[in-house]
């Protein structure tokens, strides 16, 4: 018996460029940048000042009136994240509870779903009034708070941050029976959650998977230790649209933002009959280590991202030569970029600078779990439209950024994108996206 | 021909101790490693007291603990687990130039793990300074001016839960697949079953699995305290967690790490290392129920059950032992009895089912994993851990839950479950090694 083929087969997105999958691609396209000035709190006197931020939506729109009473227990990376497998479920065709529970055309117990999520901040704000009761002379007083504080916390106050809630929920609402998990490796999350979605369906676990990934990271607490660790821009010189510059010689630092990705992933012969539309293949994924004292940086070389890139062609059986896009993590830290260059060109070897490259972070953010879900989307599009939108914020390359990343839209027809990501302490992935060729394996 | 699966080395840093033969000792003499909490002053708390991994010093198992010196506790904890283990397995650490036969890129690493604390005092300090309980506003500007002045950067790096898994790539060296999960108290066992799910596939010859997680710090425990899950028996901790009694008040909070180590057979023979038992299934499920309770048929639990044994390729018949969740809440530990009788059916109340909870306390992110220790050492020792603290059982919870003493008993296959909040339920099934 041959390996199942897993087919994408649903997709959507709340992303700073707009509230479905559809506008975000048509931001992108038309070279929109969704990062503007910080929305979500007051910034006076605080060091970034620019996000990438999902425009105003309601979650309960997107949640059936019989779990509506758990909104309230839903922090924004929930809500971000319940939103998108919403509007996945519905562009699959697929019937769930969720959609309509007179009308389920799929069996729960052969649904999985599998999300990268982030370390969920608490509100500041909502521990307010509680650390308001449990000061003594002006200082935090840990025994006041065992007494008063923590009666001030509201009851179910745990549970609207745990990461696998973005999952739970989501689980409950289109009622996903299957196998569940939750992948918690930052910014390469998404990638490393839909490979192993990927994997559950070829060992016939489920046919269909719910994946990708969500995370708000305009939180006061996130933003903050971005900047601590160096990664965010902090100075304020250009308007909100140029501050992120993947690969540019004036890139200072990462913009942050939240979003929420997520994919259908099906078996293929499940998806054919039953009339599914196809929109692209998961052809192949791989994932290494980045080995780094530095916690906080690539290794310069980028080995770990390397052997990802590597695994994930041997997986599709392709070469480099067959890749016709790369969309890179590129965040516009300088010294991260240039270790993903290295990666990639040590990698691909000299096809490397000819295969068109695509960051998305200028014009999306860089969103934590979520960055890698709304790539593998935005890949998707690419290959649907036969277009590569135009590169933004990278006008004239940092030394050293040899690749073939340019300003101006093109017309291709595009067969096979690589995707790659890596977080700050050690993680690496990479997955290699196929355009549905309409053949089966026999 | 699928690749067989087995242990070849493990490591524990928990409540009962941090070598395995002292925990397995603790474990069998039916010891508790619950006390009053020192890790922060608690003594106003509702529950003051935890299982606390006590006086660990992570720098004595390694050469170069300056590279770690920032790790957060559960961090730590990995360290010294995945040291011991990997020395067992006959894994080189520390090293650019390993001689153990591994491929560094077929060397992966998978754990359940979870959050680091908060720098405490840091962090509600900031908020002690910029929040106008007037108002019920934060002042972000002076909020961000003294949390820059004041936290410190690797401290709130290492909050990001996929930390323990970065400290073992770079103790290892480990460049094959690397993943860390966080399915509340199901995380370890679904991280051995998919690192077992990953070797079998062929895509690593070795994964360094399991959990490392510690949620005693003040914000884990006040919302554990505010879900009421924890027991707040103050004046008796060591009887605290009494898993299936009538008078159980809930379950006690506890830290640590295990770690295992996957190996596919061929490696393990090619290697000529110890082989400790043998994974045979995995099985994983989620409720869709409801975020807060389990679902009251037990349905998610009872598919995971199944789902493994079928991976396993053998009928509920054939398990010798049954290391349950048993967290000592009134709901687990009566919905799981559901579980039990719903699969296991006429040898139900035949069968062996104890819960180690009631000495380790509750490891969160890391229980499944010290749990599935406990069944690799009743296979290779003949000897089923106890749930202590059983006097006064429910009259509504019949199994065998071997009660106070641990018992000797030949055990060839044990189950291990866990069950997370949000309906995480995932199993594992492992086997007494033989060679067909």
């Amino acid at each position: 018996m041959s390996m199942p083929r897993v087919a994408i087969t649903g997709l959507g997105a709340l992303s700073p460029l707009g509230l479905t999958a559809k506008e975000m691609w048509d931001g992108l396209a038309s070279g929109k940048c969704g990062i503007t000035s910080i929305k979500a709190f007051e910034t006076t006197n605080f060091p970034c000042q620019y996000a990438g931020q999902v425009p105003e939506f309601k979650p309960q729109q997107y949640v059936p009136k019989s779990h509506r009473k758990a909104v309230k227990l839903m922090c924004r990376d929930i809500q971000l994240a319940v939103g998108a497998a919403k509007e996945a479920v519905q562009s699959s065709g697929l019937i769930t509870k969720g959609i309509d529970e007179n009308n389920i055309n799929i069996d729960p117990t052969r649904m999985a779903i599998n999300l990268g999520a982030g370390i969920i901040s608490c509100e500041l704000p909502e521990l307010g009034p509680a650390i308001a009761k449990s000061v003594t002379d002006g200082k935090f007083d840990m025994r006041k708070w065992g007494k008063e504080g923590l009666e001030a916390v509201t009851p179910l106050w745990l549970l609207k941050f745990l990461p696998n809630m973005l999952a739970c929920h989501i689980g409950i609402i289109h009622d996903i029976q299957g196998p569940s998990n939750t992948i918690t490796c930052a910014e390469a999350a998404a990638h490393l959650a839909i490979g192993e979605a990927g994997k559950v369906i070829q060992r016939r676990w489920a046919d269909v998977a719910l994946t990708g990934g969500a995370e708000a990271k305009v939180n006061p607490i996130v933003m903050i230790r971005q900047c601590l660790l160096k990664r965010a821009r902090t100075e304020n010189d250009t308007p909100p649209e140029s501050a992120c510059r993947p690969f540019d010689a004036d890139a200072k630092g990462s913009v942050f933002g939240e979003g929420a990705g997520v994919i259908v992933l099906e078996e293929l012969e499940h998806a054919k009959k039953r009339g599914a539309k196809i929109y692209a293949e998961l052809a192949g994924a791989g994932e290494s280590n980045n080995i780094n004292p530095v916690y906080e940086q690539l290794e310069p070389d980028a080995k770990g991202l390397q052997i990802a890139i590597k695994k994930a062609l041997a997986e599709a059986q392709i070469t480099p030569e067959d890749l016709d896009l790369i969309i890179p993590h590129g965040l516009g830290i300088p010294a991260d970029d240039l270790a993903e260059v290295r990666a990639i060109q040590n990698a691909l070897g000299q096809t490397a600078v000819k295969i068109p490259t695509w960051p998305t972070k200028s014009m999306l953010s860089a969103t934590g779990a979520a960055g890698g879900a709304l790539d593998v989307i935005a890949a998707v599009c690419a290959m649907t439209e036969g277009k590569i939108p135009a590169a933004r914020n990278c006008e004239k390359k940092a030394a050293g950024c040899e690749l073939n990343i340019t300003g101006e839209p093109q017309q291709k027809d595009i067969r096979y994108v690589l995707c790659c990501s890596y977080t700050y302490g050690s993680q690496t992935a990479a997955l290699v996206l196929k355009k549905f060729d309409g053949k089966t394996n026999d | 021909m699928t690749e067989r699966i087995v242990i070849t080395g493990m490591g524990i840093v928990c409540p009962l101790g941090e070598t395995i033969d002292s925990v397995w000792g603790k474990m069998k003499a039916g010891e508790s490693g619950i006390a009053k909490t020192t890790i922060f002053d608690a003594s106003t708390f509702p529950a003051n007291f935890s299982a606390e991994v006590k006086n660990y010093d992570f720098t004595k198992y390694l050469k170069n603990p300056e590279h770690h010196k920032h790790g957060n506790r559960g961090s730590q904890f990995a360290l010294g687990a995945a040291a011991q283990a990997c020395r067992q397995a006959g894994i080189d650490i520390e090293t650019e130039k390993p001689s153990d036969g591994i491929a560094r890129d077929r060397l992966g690493i998978y754990l359940g793990a979870g959050e680091g604390s908060a720098d405490n005092e840091v962090f509600f300090g900031t908020i002690v300074n910029a929040w106008n309980d007037q108002t019920g506003e934060m002042n972000w500007g002076k909020w961000s001016e003294e949390a820059l002045a004041t936290m410190k950067p690797m401290h709130e790096l290492e909050q990001e839960s996929n930390m323990p898994v970065t400290h073992i790539a770079l103790l290892t060296g480990a460049r094959g697949p690397t993943r860390s999960c966080l399915t509340a108290c199901a995380a370890s066992t679904q991280a051995i079953g998919e690192a077992t799910m990953i070797i079998r596939r062929g895509d690593a010859d070795v994964m360094i699995s399991g959990g490392a997680h510690s949620m005693i710090h003040p914000l884990g425990m006040t919302g554990f305290i505010r879900l009421t899950a924890l027991s707040t028996r103050n004046d008796s901790p060591q009887t605290a967690s009494r898993p299936f009694s009538i008078s159980r008040d809930g379950f006690v909070l506890g830290e640590g790490a295990a770690i295992l180590i996957l190996e596919s057979l061929s490696s393990a023979k090619k290697r000529g290392v110890k082989i400790l038992a043998e994974v045979i299934g995995y099985g994983s499920s989620s409720d869709a129920f409801r975020v807060t309770d389990m679902h009251e048929e037990a349905r998610g639990a009872i598919q995971a059950i199944q789902a493994a044994l079928t991976d396993a390729k053998i009928s509920y018949k054939d398990v010798d032992y049954i290391n349950t969740h048993g967290t000592s809440t009134t709901e687990n530990d009566s919905i799981e009895t559901k579980a039990i009788k719903a699969v296991f059916k006429e040898m139900a109340k035949k069968i062996p089912a104890s819960s180690v909870k009631s000495m380790l306390g509750h490891l969160i992110g890391a229980a499944g994993a010290a749990e599935l220790i406990s069944c690799v050492l009743a296979i290779s020792d003949g000897i089923i851990p106890p749930t202590i603290n059983l006097h006064e059982p429910d009259p509504q919870l019949d199994l065998d839950y071997v009660p106070n003493e641990a018992r000797k008993a030949q055990v060839n296959i044990a189950l291990s479950e866990s069950f997370g909040f949000g309906g995480q339920n995932n199993v594992v099934i492992i086997k007494r090694f033989e060679e067909n």
